[in-house]
């Protein structure tokens, strides 16, 4: 789960982290009365969206006055923003952030994720702060540094120590350097975080080390003991198809295609996607029921599947394990009655009762293709939505 | 022989009373499995389905003589559970528990470091020996006992790729699910090394997905050591970058973790690749044909 620049700079506060001074504002008139309150010189107005690429896609601007940030965060709010990570629609913009100006006198890049090959939490830096840290990585990745974290020790002092060094962090500042890594840290684990990252970490011409910007992500399976965290959500920023499908616990994702398809278990739904574009097909999402499902989760299923307009053909792919397939069948048939389905359906079975499960189908009365194998399955709703 | 677990395995299910406990335990048991005990804390003395219930794995481990341990308990306490395996010094832990907090993976994995415990999973299938012994939630009536190893990330795939295989009349050795997390005990490569060691393995199908980068390593090494033939798979080859696929370690990230890599990185080593998920029984064949 993603959240927004203020709300990863209040979790970033609370821990020790420095950061500007801002007001978030909905209305331009909110961003006036944030600037005034801010002291009404030079401030920064920055879209609030979960997308990153802000400033080149001009959500952020630098104003000299209150008038002038009430006219900047009125061309922002209301609007969508486009950046390279948001796709051609772009994203709404419903808040701004209002920050006092800082002078930057240098800029950094230092950040926590995880690293899978070592699984453990690791700190990335690089002296290089305020760019595409991806384009750092590739064109001088000497430049950039990496720390393993203990879990039992934490963040080591001396790591801190000699990363402040390789980055010639002056000596005078390398124990607030050290405060905001360790206050970076805690942030990361206490919060259940899959990532924390500070891009610009700044040093001002008056000597302070603070996050001039932040971007967290967290780890969806912390939520039984994240409530505050899960609090920040903000379903505006998510694919309507996708908040709908979460809340009966089904894994969907939205994509571009005509074909939607219906799956138990990421791996097979996956393949399933790919299949479909092997015949020549576009998959319109990923979805997955879980190994578990039953009748009422393949109804809602369908429902999700099917308030995708573009949809003209629904290809459902089971092997059951767990899931019996006589169970699932009636799920289909149930769900296919109920809402009238219109576009081609391929149901493609395999695994525990599958004879019951065909058999189901087949007296239904329905217009079912039912198949044995997922290629047949593939060619089939490919074929049905070409005619 | 086989790797991992066989008719002498002794199996104790952590979390033996919840629904999903019970459900496999009886299913794993009435495939064969030896099911020697339970445990749940506050249970102790009691019993499911003649199995023996104790309150903790310690003394469980000392009442049957368990040598491995498949846990089905709540994601909030299956880090938990994992550790009180390794703390009895169990040979074998399985968790198929999905939904592990990454933060507690991360210090289980400590723990583990330079104990005897071998993990496999979270949010793994588990392990069949087909005929011998199944621990998971694998359908054991798709397998067939023979000589092919299976090893992958996925489940539902795992079980098309097993059901294809033998339908083509190749049974499998031992099919050993990793699980799609982030931070997971056994990685391709130990389990690939098992293979190569087993004389009773002849061949090996490798089901991999996008993200991370264990396919890479494990590629890498097969180049190098696998006297074996491989057939792989890497699903997720028409997925969008910065989406997650259902796994929680199903990702493509800063444009590292595409299929793409993957399969660049399997061909290379000398892998047979399907190109299609429904063609996996059929690499296989054919890898072993040449």
């Amino acid at each position: 789960m993603n959240i927004h620049e203020f709300q990863a700079k209040e979790i970033l506060k609370r821990f020790g982290v420095p950061v500007p001074r801002g007001i978030v504002a909905s209305t331009p008139e909110e961003a006036k009365a944030a600037a005034v309150e801010l002291g009404g010189g030079v401030c920064v107005v920055k879209a609030q969206i979960h997308a990153g690429g802000r400033g080149k896609g001009g959500g952020v601007k630098i104003v000299k006055s209150a008038e002038e940030a009430a006219q900047r965060a009125g061309d922002m709010l209301g609007k969508n923003l486009i950046t390279h990570q948001t796709g051609a629609e772009g994203r709404r913009v419903r808040r701004v952030l209002v920050e006092q100006g800082v002078k930057i006198e240098r800029e950094l890049y230092l950040a926590m994720a995880l690293d899978r090959a070592q699984s453990r939490v690791t700190v990335i830096c690089s002296s290089e702060g305020g760019v595409e840290i991806e384009e750092v990585a590739e064109k001088h990745p000497e430049k950039i540094l990496r720390e393993a974290i203990d879990p039992v020790i934490g963040l080591a002092a001396f790591q801190c120590r000699r990363i402040a060094l390789a980055l010639a962090i002056p000596a005078a500042l390398t124990g607030k350097f050290i405060g905001v890594m360790q206050g970076l840290h805690r942030a990361f684990e206490e919060c259940d975080a899959s990532l924390a990252e500070i891009n610009p970490l700044i040093i001002t011409q008056d000597g302070q080390v603070m996050a001039l910007d932040a971007k967290m992500n967290f780890d969806s399976s912390a939520f039984f003991r994240q409530k505050d965290i899960l609090a920040l959500r903000d379903l505006d920023e998510e694919d309507p198809r996708e908040v709908e499908a979460s809340k009966y616990d089904l894994s969907y994702i939205s994509l571009d295609g005509n074909i939607a398809c219906m799956v138990n278990g990421a791996g097979l739904a996956m393949a399933t996607m790919d299949i479909i574009k092997l015949f020549g097909g576009e998959p319109a999402n990923f979805l997955d029921v879980g190994g578990g499902a039953n009748k009422e989760k393949v109804a809602q299923a369908f429902k999700i599947l099917l308030a995708d307009t573009r949809v003209r053909g629904v290809l459902i792919n089971i092997f059951g394990g767990i899931m019996r397939c006589d169970v699932l069948a009636q799920g289909v048939v149930d769900a296919a009655r109920e809402l009238h389905i219109t576009v081609p359906l391929v149901v493609r079975m395999q695994g525990t009762n599958v004879e019951q499960g065909r058999k189901i189908l087949a007296d239904s009365g329905l217009t079912i293709i039912s198949v044995e194998t997922m290629a047949e399955a593939a060619e089939r709703i490919v074929n049905a939505i070409k005619n | 022989m086989s790797i991992l677990v066989n008719k002498s395995t002794r199996v104790l299910t952590q979390g033996i009373t919840g629904a999903t406990g019970q459900f496999h335990t009886k299913a794993c048991k009435e495939y064969g499995t030896q099911m020697v005990g339970g445990v749940t804390p506050g249970k102790g003395g009691t019993a499911y389905e003649g199995i023996p219930i104790f309150d903790t794995v310690e003394r469980a481990v000392k009442a049957t003589g368990a040598n491995a341990s498949v846990i089905y308990v709540p994601p909030p306490f299956a880090a938990d559970a994992i550790l009180e395996a390794a703390d009895a010094n169990i040979p074998l832990i399985i968790c198929i528990t999905e939904g592990v907090p990454v933060r507690d993976m991360v210090k289980v994995k400590r723990y583990l470091a330079g104990r005897s415990s071998r993990l496999l999973g979270p949010n793994c299938p588990g392990t069949i020996t087909p005929g011998q012994c199944k621990i998971g939630i694998m359908p054991g009536h798709i397998h067939k006992p023979g000589t092919v190893g299976v090893v992958s990330r996925s489940g539902t795939l795992t079980y098309e790729a097993v059901d294809q295989l033998t339908r083509l009349g190749l049974g499998q050795s031992t099919c050993v699910g990793i699980g799609g997390d982030p931070v997971h005990g056994f990685e391709f490569l130990d389990v690939l090394k098992l293979f190569n060691d087993d004389p009773e393995t002849e061949a090996v199908v490798m089901i991999g997905e996008i993200g991370g980068s264990a396919e890479e390593h494990a590629a890498a090494w097969i180049g190098a050591n696998m006297k074996k033939p491989v057939a792989g798979f890497i699903a997720g080859q028409t997925a969008p970058p910065g989406k997650r696929m259902g796994h929680a370690g199903a990702i493509i990230s800063g444009g590292k973790g595409t299929a793409k890599e993957k399969i660049a990185a399997m061909k290379q080593a000398g892998i047979r690749m399907a190109s299609s998920p429904a063609t996996i029984g059929r690499t296989m064949q054919e890898a072993l044909a040449k």
